[in-house]
């Protein structure tokens, strides 16, 4: 059952993977990349971690991706062009030899690394949220208020980069 | 049977894959963005499969900031986007080239 | 029967009972609607077909099914299709969490009357409701038309900026209960809270969370984004027949888990003030935890009824405003001074 559930859950990463990455219109791409996202959570759910699996939906999906459409639909973005100019198409094929051959290195060393091993019974305390919150609040407090600040400086940004730009003096308001 | 720990990993080393040839091969800025994220979630995928492996609760914390980073990161990458639209009237990242040679 | 069949079974009926109550609560909505907003507009409603009218809803049902199905023509065409579609989602999957009563047992089997009580109930929920932007965008996005993208960009910034609202009045009342999960609140106000509800303590989260709800759910006074006289139908201007009807099932059917997770949170949910259920007479407890509930949520969306024939509604800027400048800060300081109160020990311990 859960091997079905990963398969299929896997398979439809994959797919909306490749379509997030080479697809000509942005929005498809977006789009292609809740549905990925999505399948990560059931992952996530899958090894163990329920919260995490919902603050990515929530956050992710939810808040992040929308941000991405209503930029692609405010910039009016317009579908790529399919062919790169001269002397690019084969930088492009380099770069897609490239990827293949880090993935096939990173697998190769996954599957030295860990090909016997498999998982214990999950336990009560990976599961919980108990233990998850009270490591958050305790030992991991200072990156937690660090993040505090890094989001509050982000808003700071965003919002001082995206406004109209101030206008000069003595312009009419 | 259960599903071992190798099929996360080499799924999460796939998919990191995947958002490299995107960042490496696209034109369009936005594209390029959803790539980085792709591989953001990509490695969160491998911090959880090592926490349930290590039966350790420090993959899912981490897991955490980095959804918060990559939050950060995509408000302020959107609206560099935004601002820089706003000049040059496109978002293709091969017309981004004054810093060039 | 061995557990895990016994539990499969039990989640199924669960499901296939849920399910059939929200689909039916549609057609009786609609009938509610008209008829409660012909009675508040001194008129008589639909009373032709049927008694009182209500066999309205099975004409209004045909009509959407026998009206052609028109499709613009600059669409596109998988997102235009798919957009209905992912309306329901919200609707559909987050009823999963909300309880109907306590944990029964069936002879030696034990059930509980909660689809899923898994840990992350309320956090669940949430995170279901907020895909619900999706098919905003996309069916504004892919209907070819300018209007249809103003509303539906209008409507989804609606939709994102009063989450915000709606998720920090959800964590003040998770603050006391300390638990996500859906039963251990009503538990909590059953034990612990005046007449078995949360509604005393929690006064300004729950007002937050009832026109926050109003915004999610893109009513009035918050249907600016498909108000007639605006946007001609905003995000749904080029959907007919048998689409747009999927539209509005999904909004009905959002507004009734959105009223059935509010009575769970303010109201004490299943329970009476005196009937906490009845772990050994499972079939009782089932059905009157049910009825319970469906009766709350029935004044609940009768309220929403209410509300909406007979408030003007927000222009944009006003909306905007009132969900960042006034919402936001009331529910962080309902969240502060719950925290506070609950540090105190005002507010007991589950």
């Amino acid at each position: 059952m859960e091997v079905a559930i990963f398969v299929i859950f896997a398979l439809l990463a994959l797919a909306s993977a490749v379509v997030v990455v080479a697809h000509r219109n942005p929005v498809y791409s977006t789009i292609s990349l809740v549905v990925t996202l999505v399948s990560l959570a059931v992952f996530f759910i899958l090894l163990g971690a329920p919260f995490i699996a919902a603050l990515q939906i929530l956050i992710y999906t939810g808040a992040i991706l929308v941000l991405f459409l209503f930029v692609i639909m405010l910039l009016n973005v317009s579908e790529e062009a399919t062919h790169p100019e001269s002397g690019r198409r084969i930088q492009r094929w380099l770069a897609i030899l490239g990827a293949v051959t880090f993935a096939l290195l990173l697998g190769l060393g996954v599957w030295n690394g860990y090909r016997g091993t498999d998982f214990a019974p999950m336990s009560e305390e990976l599961v919980s949220l108990k233990s998850l919150a009270s490591a958050l609040f305790s030992e991991y407090l200072l990156p937690f208020e660090i993040v505090g600040l890094l989001l509050l400086v982000a808003i700071i940004a965003a919002t001082v980069l995206a406004r109209k730009p101030p206008r000069e003096e003595g312009s009419t308001p | 049977m259960t599903v071992p720990v190798t099929w996360y990993l080499l799924l999460a080393a796939a998919l990191f894959a995947i958002g490299t040839a995107g960042v490496l091969t696209r034109r369009n800025g936005i594209t390029i963005f959803l790539s980085i994220e792709l591989m953001l979630n990509a490695v969160n995928l491998s911090f959880v499969a090592y926490s349930r492996l290590l039966d350790q609760l420090t993959g899912q914390l981490v897991v955490f900031f980095v959804l918060a980073v990559a939050a950060a990161e995509a408000a302020v990458g959107l609206a560099l986007f935004i601002a820089i639209y706003r000049h040059r009237r496109t978002i293709d990242i091969n017309r981004m080239n004054l810093m060039r040679w | 029967m061995s557990p895990e069949l016994f539990h499969f079974t039990a989640t199924a009926v669960k499901l296939a009972v849920f399910a059939f109550l929200l689909v039916n609560v549609v057609p009786l909505m609609v009938w509610v609607e008209r008829r409660a907003s012909a009675f508040m507009q001194d008129r008589p409603g639909p009373n032709r077909l049927g008694p009182l009218g209500l066999l309205q809803a099975i004409a209004d049902a045909l009509k959407f099914l026998l009206k052609e199905d028109v499709t613009p023509s600059g669409a596109d065409k998988g997102m235009y299709l798919l957009a209905p579609v992912l309306a329901l989602i919200p609707a559909l999957t987050t009823f999963v969490v909300v309880p109907f009563g306590p944990t029964v047992r069936f002879g030696e089997n034990e059930v509980e009357l909660v689809v899923t009580s898994a840990e992350t109930g309320v956090l669940l929920f949430l995170a279901l409701a907020s895909l619900g932007v999706y098919s905003l965008v996309m069916a504004g996005y892919a209907s070819n038309n300018k209007y249809s993208l103003l509303g539906s960009i209008r409507a989804s910034a609606q939709l994102i900026s009063y989450e915000l609202a709606l998720t920090l009045s959800v964590l003040a009342v998770l603050i006391p209960a300390s638990s996500f999960q859906l039963n251990d609140i009503v538990f909590y106000q059953l034990d612990h809270m005046p007449l078995g509800m949360n509604i005393l303590p929690q006064f300004l989260g729950f007002t937050v969370f009832l026109v926050a709800a109003f915004a999610e759910t893109n009513r009035l006074p918050f249907d600016l984004p498909e108000a007639e006289s605006e946007l001609v139908a905003g995000y749904h201007t080029e959907y007919s027949a048998m689409r747009f009807a999927t539209f509005f099932m999904a909004e009905y059917m959002a507004m009734t888990v959105l009223s059935a997770l509010l009575v769970t949170l303010y109201f004490g949910g299943w329970s009476l003030p005196w009937w906490h259920g009845n772990p050994d007479s499972p079939w009782l407890t089932a059905v009157g935890g049910l009825t319970i509930l469906f009766a709350k949520v029935g004044f609940v969306l009768f309220f929403f009824v209410w509300v909406r024939w007979t408030y003007p509604r927000f222009r944009y800027d006003q909306l905007m405003k009132l969900g960042w400048k006034v919402l936001l800060p009331l529910s962080l300081a309902n969240l502060i001074l719950i925290a506070v109160l609950t540090l105190a020990g005002v507010l007991p311990a589950p």
